[in-house]
Order: C-alpha cells, then structure tokens, then sequence
C-alpha cells in the first residue's frame, strides 16, 4: 500500500521539479536536496523526511514535461517517491525508466494527501474512496531495461556480450 | 505500405528494409550531441564500464559532438570545474566537434550542429536536450534523451529498444503578413493541438508556406515541435535544405534527401493558412497557453530577451535592428540580446546590427543560452514580467518562480521594447 503524499497539478515541468538553476549539481547523490525547491512546503518536507520512502506523489496531465535533465528524474528517485499520473512526457518517462524511478500512468485517477493506493500491474485501486483505475502499462519497448534493473545495467550487458564477442 | 520520413531514416538505420509505427527498433546513431551536461554523461558513462574490466571508449568520436552554451562563461565555481572535466575527457577521447566558449566558433549546440554541417538530411540524430528536434529542419530525424541513455550510445552507437513514433502531417499554406512568421505559426499549432498534442510523436512539416521558408525558419518550428511534446520535427529536405548546406554550412560531397512516400501512413493531418495569422504570444506558464496579440497588447514588461536556440539568428536580429533602428528602449525596460553563435554574432557587428541595438539602449551579451534557462545572466525579481524570443515559459524558468515570462517572435519583441509593453509590430506596418 502506498500513501498519497502530495498532489500537484497538470503540466508539472521538469523546472518545476528540478530548477535550471541547480543544474550545475549533477550527480544522482547529490541531486535529492533539491527536489521542488520552488514549492517550499514540498521540498521542506522532503528534506526534512516528513515524506516516507514509497509515497506517491499525484500529477495531473502531461508530468515532466520540458527538458530532458535526468536531475528531474534523480531528485525523485533519491527519495524512493512513486509517481503516479494521468500521463507523462515522452523523456522523462524514458528517464524514469532508466534510472528506475516508477512511475504510473492511471488516465483519470482521482486522490487526495493521505489516501491510500493499492496499484498492481493493470490497476490502481484508491482504497479510502473505493474507486479502481486502469493503469496502461509500460511501452513494452522499454520493459527489457526495467527488467534488467535500470539502462546502466543492460548496457553493461550488452558491453560485455560485445566484448566476449570480440575475443572469440 | 508507404513510409515517413521518421519511418524510412529508422529503418535505413535499423537495418531493415521498412518499419512501420510502433515497431522496436535499435538505430544506429549517426551524431550523439551533449552540452554541459556532458558532465553527467561522463559519470554514467564510467559506471556503465565499472568492474567490467573493459576501457571506458566511446564507440566512434567523430560523431559526438560536445558544446558549451547553458553556462558560459561559468556562473559558478561547480561549473567550471564540471566544464574543465569535460575537457580533459574530450581531449582523452579526441573529441574534435568540440566547441568551447569562444567568440567564434562557440554558440548555442542546436545553431553550433548545423552552422558547420555537422547534421544532414537522413541522418539520426541525438542530443541530451529536448529541443535537438530543431535538427529536424534539415530532413534528419533527431529527438532528445537524457544523460544515461548518452552514456548507452556512447557505449554502443545505438539507441536500445526505441518505438518507432507516428506521423502527424502538419500542411503549412499562405503567405505571412509582414511581421509574422516562423514563430507565430509554431507558437499557434502548439496552442491549437496543445502542450502534448504530439507527445510520442513526430510532426512532419509540409506546404507551400514551408518551401519558402528559410533554414532559419524551419528551425524555429523544428526546435519548439517538442513543446507539442513531439519526439522530432522534421521538413523533408529540398531545395533550401541543400543551398543552406552548401552556402552556409560548407558540407561537400553527396547528400541525398530523404522523402516520404506518396501513401506513407499518417496518424492524423493538420492544415494550416497562414495568411490571416496575427502575432501570438504564449503566456505564463505554459507554452499551450498561446494567445493572439491584442489580448495581452499594452502589458507592462520589465526584461525583453531576443535570443536562444529558437530565435537568436541573424534574420532574428536582423528585424530587430529595422524595428530599433534609431529609436530608444522605454525607460522602464531592460532588453538583452544573445545572438545564437559566435558567428552570428560577427555577422551582426559587420552589419552594424550590434552598434544599432547598442544605441538603442540594448545590452548586446556573449553567445550562449542566456537567461532562457535562469541559471545567470538576466535572472527576474519578484512580480516582474519579460516578453521574449525564448522556447519555454514554465514558471521559474527565467530564474525567478515569482515573475512571469511571456514568448514572442522577434518582431514583436523589438515593437514591444521600444513601448515598455507588449506592442504588436503590424500595426501601422506599411
Ligand atoms: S537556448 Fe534555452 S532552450 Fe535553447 S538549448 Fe539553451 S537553454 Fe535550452
């Protein structure tokens, strides 16, 4: 079970969650302290773990739209946060999937703070309203990498199948 | 079944013989271009190589490209010194389409890319910044990634499983009214199919009205296609495609364009007379959230920006300077002008529209990204508005998540200045 943690809006871009002016800091380690750091209340309770790892954090429509800084992506996932929208732009989903953050995609999802999701594979169960969504699931292009533990991950494979490859 | 131009340039270079839309494939990549984040690239790029025993070499250095534009000269001493690491791995891994910050070969990666031929018609094209779809204006298919997706290209040369994406056939006909252009018609089409009316798609851009267009243009609407959420935009090549790439780019030897064909498959069609279009303005804080001039005319605004990727070349400048020419920026407004390279940049003094925007009051800056992203330089105070040329105006993107930024073609950008308020420049144009 997962807990609603924070609701935003449609169009959340990647400024938004991670400011251009903070994109100097580049390293994943480094990038958390950062996260929304334009909508104080959000990034104190971050900082601050008020926000447990494992909670969800509601978009509306069109998450991550924007750049394509992977900051954006490294900031939510050094907290563990689930994303849950109605839908995503295309690089940040591509992002999200690379460095494991998850996201999911559940058109019409109705949540407030403190709610608590039940979400599986196909569906998103709201359990403090009773309503279930539908969750599309994962361009099935993109599986193989999530399946491998992350981009770094299934390359390293593939480097190494070249290399063994090469030596034959 | 017929094929687009996305279609045809990912089979070409997939290895297959046709795709079709949804189709995985893993491309081969002809050009891979990062900026500063070069930086992070290089971390992931190490980490991917980690414990495997293997040297950490990128698949083929003459087709990355790295340039310094977010953050030049360096804001801060984390800059420099991230910069100063990309060098040293840029001369490890010979690196030759390196463009540090210079006032003659530097400038803005989407202007540095096709200024000196680096992108052709066909090609596929990456970059670690969304707006590499502006590449598409010369036929090639190019979409932004992040940085860990460099790091695998770099490793392999190709982009792992990618999607193959629709088409929607934007049809472009009529002509601009003096003082329209480009910008308007990109800026109209995101409001109408809105902020993700193309997202996970590829818009290709037909008509009349785009045969005329120049290199320049067409690099307007490819660069903002992503504001649609568009994974590229693209003109097929033609005529124009190949003079800007003789003249102005210097590439010899053969091109060949690549075309759609006459049944290729469209998700969906969209036509658009440009004859009536009117000046838009997109205001805060989406970029979907486009009006027609006289709603917003007679706005206040404290910062004018002409500059950036999408509208810091030298025919922005060049209309810019007619409209400034002898007259004053209004007292209470502050106009900055970032021309898009360093060659532009020469251009524009030895056409004496430097010394023009000067006298005018303007304040003529290095070439690079400016404050289209709010790192430094032209940062906005609390409640303040600035009208600019740039691609984005999500809140905070100018610096200040308390000021508001409205985008504009140049034309009205310069009419606008000289007011102290958003001013539309076809008024009392003869
Ligand atoms: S000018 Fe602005 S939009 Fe263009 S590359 Fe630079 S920061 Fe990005």
């Amino acid at each position: 079970m997962a807990q609603v943690a924070y609701v935003l809006g449609d169009d959340i871009s990647t400024d938004v969650i991670y400011p251009g002016r903070y994109m100097a800091t580049v390293l994943p380690t480094e990038t958390p302290q950062y996260a929304f750091a334009d909508i104080a209340e959000l990034n104190g309770k971050l900082k601050a773990k008020q926000i447990a790892p494992g909670s969800v954090l509601l978009g509306g429509k069109n998450f991550g739209c924007g750049s394509s800084r992977e900051q954006a992506v490294s900031t939510l996932k050094g907290h563990e946060l689930i994303i849950v929208a109605n839908d995503f732009a295309r690089i940040f989903l591509q992002n999200s999937i690379n460095l494991g953050l998850r996201t999911i995609s559940c058109p019409g999802v109705e949540a407030a703070v403190g709610d608590d999701l039940e979400i599986t594979e196909t569906t998103l169960t709201n359990k403090t309203t009773g309503k279930t969504y539908a969750v599309v699931p994962l361009p099935s292009a993109r599986r193989a990498i999530v399946d491998a533990g992350g981009l770094i991950a299934y390359t390293r494979k593939r480097v190494m199948e070249r290399a063994g490859g090469q030596k034959k | 079944m017929g094929m687009t131009v996305a279609e045809k340039i990912l089979a070409r270079a997939s290895g297959l013989a046709s795709v079709k839309a949804g189709d995985v494939v893993e491309p081969k990549v002809d050009l891979a271009m990062s900026h500063e984040n070069a930086a992070l690239v290089i971390n992931q790029f190490l980490e991917i190589y980690k414990d495997t025993g293997l040297e950490p070499n990128i698949w083929d250095p003459t087709r990355v490209s790295i340039i310094f534009d977010h953050r030049v000269p360096a804001e801060s001493q984390k800059t420099a010194s991230n910069q100063k690491k990309v060098r040293e791995f840029v001369a490890a891994q010979t690196i030759k389409k390196f463009h540090d910050i210079r006032g003659d070969v530097g400038g803005i990666c989407h202007q540095i890319l096709p200024e000196n031929g680096y992108v052709r018609p066909g090609m596929v094209v990456v970059g670690t910044d969304s707006h590499t779809t502006s590449h598409g204006a010369l036929g090639a298919f190019a979409f932004g990634i992040g940085a860990t997706e460099m790091a695998s290209v770099w490793s392999l040369g190709s982009v792992l499983n990618v999607e193959v994406p629709a088409t929607i056939k934007v049809n472009v006909t009529g002509t601009f009214k003096k003082f329209v252009g480009p910008k308007d018609l990109i800026l109209h089409l995101i409001g109408k199919i809105s902020a993700q009316g193309a997202n996970f798609k590829v818009i290709e851009f037909h008509g009349p009205t785009i045969k005329k267009m120049s290199t320049s243009g067409r690099l307007v609407i490819c660069n903002m296609s992503v504001e649609a959420g568009a994974t590229s935009g693209i003109v097929p090549a033609d005529a124009e495609t190949m003079r800007y790439l003789r003249e102005e780019a210097g590439v010899k030897g053969k091109v060949e364009a690549v075309l759609p064909d006459k049944d290729a498959v469209y998700e969906q069609v969209i036509d658009i007379d440009v004859s009536r279009l009117v000046p838009q303005i997109a205001c805060p804080h989406t970029v979907d959230n486009v009006k027609p001039i006289k709603e917003v005319a007679g706005k206040k605004v404290n910062q004018i920006v002409i500059g950036s990727c999408t509208n810091g070349r030298l025919d922005d400048l060049a209309i810019a300077a007619k409209i400034l020419k002898g007259k004053k920026v209004a007292a209470h407004t502050r106009m900055l002008i970032f021309p898009a390279s360093g060659r532009i940049y020469n251009q524009a003094l030895a056409k004496g529209y430097v010394g023009e925007f000067m006298k005018a009051g303007a304040v003529v800056m290095n070439s690079g990204c400016g404050p289209c992203l709010g790192v430094h330089e032209g940062a906005l105070g609390d409640e303040e508005v600035a009208l600019s040329t740039t691609n984005r105006n999500f809140k905070g993107r100018m610096g200040n998540p308390k000021s508001e930024v409205y985008l504009c073609s140049p034309a009205v950008a310069a009419a606008s200045a000289i007011k102290g308020v958003i001013t539309d420049p076809t008024k009392g144009a003869k």
